[in-house]
């Protein structure tokens, strides 16, 4: 293995940040050695979460924006999560074929990562890849959620601002009214918007926001770009830019913060459970019960109680 | 949790024929790796900067425009400079037998030609994965 010094992560030496991003995603015991070293860094970049549906043009996007940030003079992080194979856990990274042209830049760090069974949009370890490079330096942390349908909106756990990107064919006003995403935007861009129906969606989604109340009255704009070709992306940055500052002043991001490092507590919770639960002798144990069954007919709790006997005890 | 082999996938160049990489891609995302496809005209700057941040196990390029012993090598030397000579390069496409020979010779893993099975390419970059990488 190749000597690894988490003190070269402060420094932004690709190499460090590149193998301890690894680390965390492979819940590599080291990780608990310089975890909370690099932790403090953790919230001093702003946090910008990009999700919509598949093929929105959320990567075209981020790679816009990056060069906007750049020309800001301010260096970036991105995470872009894709979706893992239930079947093989392998995953086809697709996100930097739309952001290469960055790789003499090295205040510019993208790293891809497979959702691996995540079914929020992101992957459970995307926060702790954004500790890491918040604590090599970067001003910027982008993160690029999975092509997400109605209900992923994890991103709210880990942004402190999210863009959603639509298209024109993104629905009608039912679709827009109903729970989910929608709810999560702090800024709503529909691309493609040289596509017919694009001023009917805007139209229809701005309706829809001045009838929602919100607890801070905080309504989300709605704005439209052609990212493939850049317009309308200095426009979507400038308001980016304002509103973070807006949110900043009206301590509405302290809340946000206060209310994502909770939320990560919990999930932080579960996993560990999750992981002390599956040791090696429940895993047995669920193999030997479940190989000796041949029929459906039992209900399934039976199994759960037989596999939760005495979890009680070995937690505590 | 048992660590996956993540493979950076490319073609170097001036080279639009990405049907075989695309094929390869998809068969080593269903051998279980993460594949970070990069796609087409990648300079090799590029594809090392990407290897690099991606903690890339492997590198694999595809190259059909006969550009094979100006990339190859351009790549091993920049992999040096960017001190990730530990990533296995291999490669895939048009390349003469004597050229392959060189190329393996200078430092470069296995190059295959048409009509190689797939499995054996997974099971070659598996192996190499499981010896040579932490």
């Amino acid at each position: 293995m190749k000597k690894f010094n988490y003190k070269d992560i402060f420094i932004n030496k690709h190499v460090a940040i590149s193998r301890a991003i690894s680390m965390v995603e492979n819940n590599d015991s080291q990780v608990a050695k310089f975890y909370d070293k690099i932790y403090k860094y953790s919230n001093e970049p702003v946090r910008i979460g990009v999700t919509g549906p598949p093929g929105a043009g959320k990567s075209t996007l981020v790679d816009k924006l990056i060069s906007c940030f750049i020309n800001d003079n301010k260096s970036v992080g991105v995470v872009a999560i894709d979706p893992s194979s239930p079947f093989s856990g392998g995953a086809l990274l697709g996100d930097r074929v739309r952001m290469s042209k960055y790789s003499e830049n090295n205040n510019v760090y993208i790293r891809s990562m497979g959702n691996r069974g995540d079914l929020g949009g992101l992957s459970r370890k995307a926060q702790e890849v954004g500790d890491i490079l918040a604590a090599s330096g970067k001003d910027i942390i982008i993160f690029e959620t999975v092509g997400v349908g109605q209900a992923e909106h994890d991103i709210v756990n880990a942004a402190d601002f999210t863009i959603v990107v639509l298209v024109p064919e993104s629905g009608d006003e039912v679709q827009l009214m109903k729970a989910g995403i929608i709810e999560i935007a702090d800024l709503f861009v529909i691309n493609k918007s040289d596509r017919p129906g694009s001023k009917r969606i805007e139209r229809t989604l701005v309706d829809i926001l001045h009838a929602v109340s919100t607890e801070d009255g905080f309504i989300p704009d709605v704005m439209s770009s052609v990212a493939t070709t850049g317009v309308g992306v200095k426009q979507i940055f400038d308001k980016i830019i304002r509103n973070i500052q807006l949110f900043d002043e009206s301590g509405q991001l302290e809340k946000r913060r206060l209310r994502r490092y909770k939320n990560r507590i919990k999930a932080l919770v579960v996993e560990k459970l999750e992981g002390i639960f599956w040791d090696l002798n429940r895993r047995r144990l669920f193999k030997n019960i479940t190989s000796s069954i041949d029929s459906v007919a039992n209900p399934p709790n039976s199994v759960v109680r037989k596999l939760l006997l005495n979890f009680d005890k070995e937690v505590k | 949790m048992e660590r996956k082999i993540r493979i950076v996938m490319a073609k170097p160049g001036l080279d639009g024929h990405d049907r075989g990489i695309k094929v390869l891609a998809s068969a080593y995302r269903d051998a279980g790796m993460e594949v970070i496809y990069l796609g087409l005209r990648q300079t090799p700057e590029m594809i090392v900067s990407a290897a690099l941040q991606e903690d890339a196990d492997v590198i694999a390029l595809s190259s059909l425009n006969n550009a094979h012993n100006t990339i190859f090598p351009r790549i091993i030397e920049i992999m040096k400079e960017k001190e990730i000579e530990d990533v296995l390069l291999i490669g895939g496409g048009i390349i003469p037998k004597k050229d392959i020979e060189s190329l393996e010779a200078s430092g470069v893993g296995k190059l295959y030609g048409p009509g190689t099975p797939v499995n054996e390419t997974i099971d070659y970059i598996t192996n190499w994965v499981k010896k040579n990488r932490r």
